[in-house]
């Protein structure tokens, strides 16, 4: 293979013409519903993950609002103490599993492949059973919810309450087996971000030129896979316990009901530096682009990315600092909870050294990103509070947790919307409004800081979490409806966010395929990016690529144009190692997904269901791995070329 | 007392209104970390605006040597600051941390039992005809450590008096404790704080701070069983307790009820509230209670009482002579 | 198209959940009615069926009924359902009927020998609660209905793997049969 200097994206001369042509053949997928049911494109793929992520995200939101709604005014009856548990569980199950996570991994699966220079993830049918194994879970929760089936005991689902004594019926068996879809599906996208960005870098991407978004997706995929195992098993013991009567969580018979909690929040704490990772990477992009120069201090800040993942596995004793925990153990996780501040401040400081000595041009995701740093600071400084165990016991479970868990989430969901705005023009082809983004941005800070912040002073003033109502004479009620209005705008501005969309996607200005100046390989591609991304897989030369060169880009050339192929590189200097030959588009990952659906729901009545329903996924694994004809004289035809 | 009487029969809650010397450390630490917080948040978000919206000379390129060196240095400098204040909170926290932990040693045993939604109070005694046995208000002396005996019969509960103390967790098969000094006569209000099933919002209680003569005369009188009631109306209302359904669940000490499903109901008129500090203690609160808890406690363990008005009014005229 | 199918699957098997998960708390079911001793009666029939119990398909009410069982001391002459001074409830022998009526009317109206009578001390609600229970105890509510185990020391076999033990009489108590 030569480098030449061609375009990547327009096929100027002949020859890349007819390539393209047989890429689109090669790469596109097939027409109509079976088409779209068949796909395994990590684009249509991820843009599912992301619509169906948001749609999730809305859901969790009007759960918020009905739970402002009614704490707006004491002894309010608006909801009573079952649908409220029912909602404040929904809200927190469907904003952490069904939003977040998922959210964060969708991105990463849709710009990794394109920022690294890969046509598509290292396994692109196992991308597509994760989606749907992601869609099944998210349908099992709320079908569940609308026929009362929906899960009551928080999103975290303490036992003994929510063990087979105190909450009969099959509530919680839902959302133990929701956790248990949305675990698989995380696990499969970690998989393939780090399988992708390991082997599958464009030649000359080495280790120090990856773009920090796409370090921040490989740490958080690398944390997803220590973490989530642990709250699959926590639910699977919760769900043993309840179903055939085990004695995990029973202390009478030499279980404990603390090991949940460890268990749980093991993953737990992990979890949300799993969302607040990729906000972060999605953030430095966006600095680095309109500061207009490469990250200041590149190494620093990636070395505190990773060493937040590391650390953030060594504090999850901090949410149980009121249990029977004794004080020197707890004192351990104050420091690490203290210390992991650190790493977020490098990183903090990066940004702000970037864009001093850069020139920044205020456009509305630099601006979310500023929000976003806004916004973090307050949450996080209250986080380090919290790290104390006295304070922590003072405000533990009241709404003072509430404030700064909304905080640094939301903090995400800023830079979050700095990415949708930064990339939207990628995916769809069209900008987003500059000036309905200001409005948006200006009532979602508006609506976050008077939504959360009198809920520190309630927390401090006594009220604690989880209470579907609240006396008057406590005099709790003035803060709260001013929470519940600084809600009601949130949500305004998430509305304007969607006409934002709406009206962008049906006359929003064209975008054009760089129209940010941006840096990374992403914006090489067409936009929206065509099914094979690249004419010619890039060649990276520097950090920037993008900045490099202007038209003459050096690319890859003598890839096969008429299977699908994909280029493996070595882990530090990406050199060219092997070709390797990826399948056909096939409805053999959603029947898979059906069948390891079929299963975990049917478990939820029956220890039967996984006996029979193991089988079912055997013989559904079979058939996926089992070469079909087409397949079958593909790969012999690939390896003819090889020899 | 002027914080309580403000708040009526609610009493007292806030953890910024320290009544003893636990939540007075506690806010004091407060204090010092919500001041060096703002300091820090207006540092760091003065330098970003400042890095972002500050004018700059025409012409100056994105590759600056000078201003690379001066970049580095503050990155540095802010990054050797933060360690150093992170490691002056963890220094304060310890200081503050510190004699939190043990009690002293001629502390008033004080064992608290938590119930889906209510609380079970006993006050411990070597000789068995001394011991108190109460629900949902908790007395005891100003200036002497108190320690609090803490265990579930259910779900994980977790006992919070902000003014007093920070909370611990009731977890069934743990034995926890903790301890605290009411330096202030008062009422100060709790509330359990772990989400634990439908009236988790509704399962408060009342720590009551008396000077030290009024809590042992408190004392000796709950540890009294209930004296005969008097005749007439108060009577018949003691036949209707222990006809009704009444004693399935509750105990009154004098009488055959004996049940402890329910809150030990002996001395039902000396408390301030009712239901776990959810009403104040009035003869119309007390009326509604009886005939439909599910309307003020959905979801309550407690069941609907089927009485006739007059069988009603019986009823409250005997609990009234419950003191 | 598939999608539609499973989301169908789902529909079915989650409607019986309606009920299953109903949480009633201001329920007054009516009371059970005279229950049939004989099924010999002048003239043409006049007795109606049998009346179902109402929480026979609710798991709340049946953990509720386990917490009744144990709060208000059926253990004492029960045990956990095998039996004591009181006969065990988890057999198939039924000595006043095993209906639901039956159960309903041995709770309320008491038995001699022994079984005090609740009538006056618990409403209808818990007593229809304690009935679906003692029916769990053999086996004869819904498997998805029926309570797990519960956080003390394992006594028996939770009642959701109860086997099914179907009542060796009808409905008429054996009692009323003449037999012992």
């Amino acid at each position: 293979m030569t480098s030449a200097a061609i375009s990547p994206t327009e096929a100027v001369r002949e020859e890349d013409v007819r390539a393209a042509g047989e890429l689109e053949r090669t790469w596109g997928d097939p027409p109509g519903l079976m088409g779209w049911l068949r796909s395994t494109d990590h684009k249509s793929i991820g843009k599912r993950y992301i619509i169906t992520a948001f749609v999730f995200f809305i859901l969790g939101g009007i759960e918020a609002a009905l739970i402002r709604l009614q704490l707006s005014r004491p002894e309010n009856s608006l909801l009573g103490p079952d649908i409220y548990n029912q909602i404040f569980t929904m809200h927190g199950t469907t904003m952490m599993f069904l939003f977040a996570v998922p959210m964060m991994t969708a991105m990463g699966l849709y710009f990794v492949p394109t920022m690294v220079g890969a046509r598509d993830v290292a396994f692109p049918r196992l991308n597509a059973f994760g989606y749907w194994v992601y869609l099944i879970g998210g349908l099992l929760l709320y079908t569940g919810f609308f026929l009362n089936i929906g899960p009551d005991t928080g999103w975290f689902t303490y036992v003994p309450l929510s063990g087979p004594e105190y909450s009969a019926g099959k509530r919680v068996d839902i959302w133990a087996q929701t956790v248990t879809f949305t675990e698989i599906a995380a696990l499969v996208a970690s998989v393939e971000i780090i399988a992708t960005v390991f082997k599958h870098r464009a030649p000359g991407m080495t280790i120090n030129r990856i773009p920090i978004f796409v370090w921040s997706q490989l740490v958080m995929a690398f944390m997803i896979m220590f973490s989530m195992p642990w709250v699959a098993s926590a639910s699977m013991f919760l769900a043993a316990d309840r179903l055939i009567g085990t004695h995990l969580f029973n202390p009478a018979e030499g279980g404990d009901a603390l090991l949940w909690q460890h268990l749980f929040w093991f993953f737990g704490h992990p979890e949300v530096y799993i969302i607040f990772i990729p906000a972060l990477g999605m953030a430095s992009q966006v600095v680095v682009t309109f500061s207009r120069r490469e990250m200041f201090g590149y190494p620093a800040a990636v070395l505190a990315n990773i060493a937040q993942g590391f650390l953030s596995f060594g504090l999850w004793v901090h949410h149980m600092f009121a249990t029977t925990v004794p004080q020197l153990a707890s004192s351990f996780f104050t420091a690490t909870s203290a210390m992991i501040a650190i790493t977020t401040g490098v990183q903090f400081f990066c940004w702000i050294a970037t864009i001093w000595l850069g020139k920044p041009r205020l456009r509305v995701p630099f601006l979310f990103v500023l929000a976003f740093v806004v916004v973090f600071m307050i949450g996080g400084l209250s986080g380090v509070m919290i790290a104390s165990v006295p304070f922590d016991t003072q405000v533990h479970d009241t709404f003072f947790i509430v404030a700064h868990l909304h905080y640094v989430l939301m903090a995400s969901v800023f830079a979050l919307f700095a990415g949708f705005y930064y990339w939207f023009p990628k995916v769809t082809g069209r900008l987003l409004g500059e000036r309905l983004g200001r409005w948006h941005l200006a009532l979602f800070f508006i609506g976050v800081n008077v939504a959360f912040f009198p809920q520190h002073f309630l927390g401090l003033d006594g009220m604690p979490r989880r209470v579907y109502t609240y006396l008057a004479e406590t005099g709790w009620g003035d803060l709260n409806l001013l929470s519940s209005a600084g809600a009601v705008t949130t949500a305004l501005s998430a509305a304007l966010f969607l006409v934002n969309v709406w009206r962008s996607l049906r006359t929003g200005a064209k975008a054009g395929d760089d129209p940010w100046q941006a840096d990374t390989l992403e914006w090489a591609t067409s936009s929206p990016p065509t099914s094979y991304t690249f004419v010619h897989l890039p060649v990276v030369e520097s950090r920037s690529p993008m900045w490099d060169h202007s038209v003459d880009r050096p690319v890859v050339t003598g890839m096969r144009t008429d299977l699908r192929e994909a280029l493996v590189t070595t882990l530090n200097d990406a050199i060219p190692d092997s070709r390797h030959y990826q399948p056909r588009p096939t409805i053999k990952p959603l029947v898979a997904a059906l069948a390891t659906g079929g299963t975990f729901i049917a478990l939820i009545f029956t220890p039967w269901g996984l006996a029979l329903g193991s089988i079912v996924i055997t013989v559904c694994l079979i058939a996926w791995a089992w070469p079909d004809r087409q397949a079958h004289a593909e790969l012999r035809r690939f390896e003819e070329g090889i020899a | 007392m002027i914080l309580s009487l403000l708040q009526g029969w609610v009493g007292a809650h806030s953890a910024l209104e320290p009544a003893g010397p636990q939540a007075g450390r506690i806010h004091a630490l407060w204090q010092f970390m919500w001041v060096v917080s703002a300091l820090v948040f207006l540092a760091v978000v003065g330098a970003l605006l400042y890095a972002a919206l500050h004018r700059r000379a025409a012409g100056q390129s994105a590759v600056n040597p000078d201003g690379v060196r001066s970049a580095t240095r503050w990155v540095s400098i802010a990054t050797g600051v933060s360690i150093a204040i992170l490691i002056a909170f963890l220094g304060v926290n310890f200081v503050t941390a510190r004699p939190l932990t043990s009690a002293p040693g001629d502390a008033l045993q004080i064992s608290v039992t938590g119930y889906q939604w209510w609380w079970s109070v006993q006050y411990p005694s070597a000789t068995p005809s001394d011991q108190v046995t109460t629900a949902n208000e908790i007395h005891v002396p100003v200036g002497r450590p108190v320690v609090m005996t803490l265990s579930s019969r259910d779900v994980i509960h977790s006992f919070w008096p902000a003014n007093l103390v920070g909370k611990r967790d009731l977890i069934p098969g743990n034995k926890s404790s903790i301890w605290f000094q009411a330096d202030t006569p008062g009422v100060y209000r709790g509330q359990c704080a772990e989400f634990c099933g439908h009236q988790h919002a509704k399962m408060g209680f009342l720590v009551v701070a008396d000077p030290p003569a009024q809590f042992e005369a408190w004392l000796r009188e709950q540890r009294d069983s209930a004296p005969p009631p008097p005749p007439g109306s108060a009577t018949r209302g003691q036949e209707v307790f222990l006809a009704a359904s009444c004693v399935m669940c509750h105990t009154i000490r004098g009488t055959p009820a004996g049940s402890r499903v329910g809150p030990d109901l002996t001395h039902l008129a000396s408390r301030r509230t009712l239901a776990a500090a959810t009403l104040e203690n009035t003869r119309a609160n007390l009326a509604a209670w009886i005939s439909d808890p599910q309307r003020i406690k959905p979801g309550t363990l407690m069941p609907p009482a089927d009485l006739t008005p007059a069988d009603l009014a019986a009823l409250l005229d005997y609990l009234e002579t419950l003191r | 198209m598939i999608l539609v199918r499973i989301a169908a699957a789902l529909l079915v098997l989650a409607c019986g959940g309606c009920e299953r998960e109903a949480r009633r708390f201001d329920d007054s079911p009516p009371p059970a009615r005279p229950v049939t001793m004989s099924e010999l009666e002048p003239g043409p029939r006049t007795m109606a069926s049998t009346m179902r119990n109402p929480y026979e398909g609710n798991a709340w009410a049946i953990s509720q009924g386990k917490r009744l069982f144990s709060q208000f001391n059926c253990v004492g002459c029960h045990g956990q359902g095998g039996g004591a001074i009181g006969p065990p409830l988890m057999d198939d022998e039924w000595i006043y009927g095993s209906e639901p009526e039956n159960v309903f009317a041995t709770i309320a109206q008491g038995r001699p020998n022994g079984m005090p009578a609740f009538g006056g001390k618990l409403n209808s609600q818990q007593i229809w609660q304690l009935v679906g229970y003692v029916q769990s105890l053999s086996g004869l509510i819904r498997k998805d209905v029926a309570p797990g185990r519960d956080d003390h020391m394992q006594r028996k076999a939770q009642e959701q793997s109860t086997d099914k033990m179907e009542p060796a009489s009808s409905g008429i108590p054996a009692s009323a049969e003449g037999r012992q």
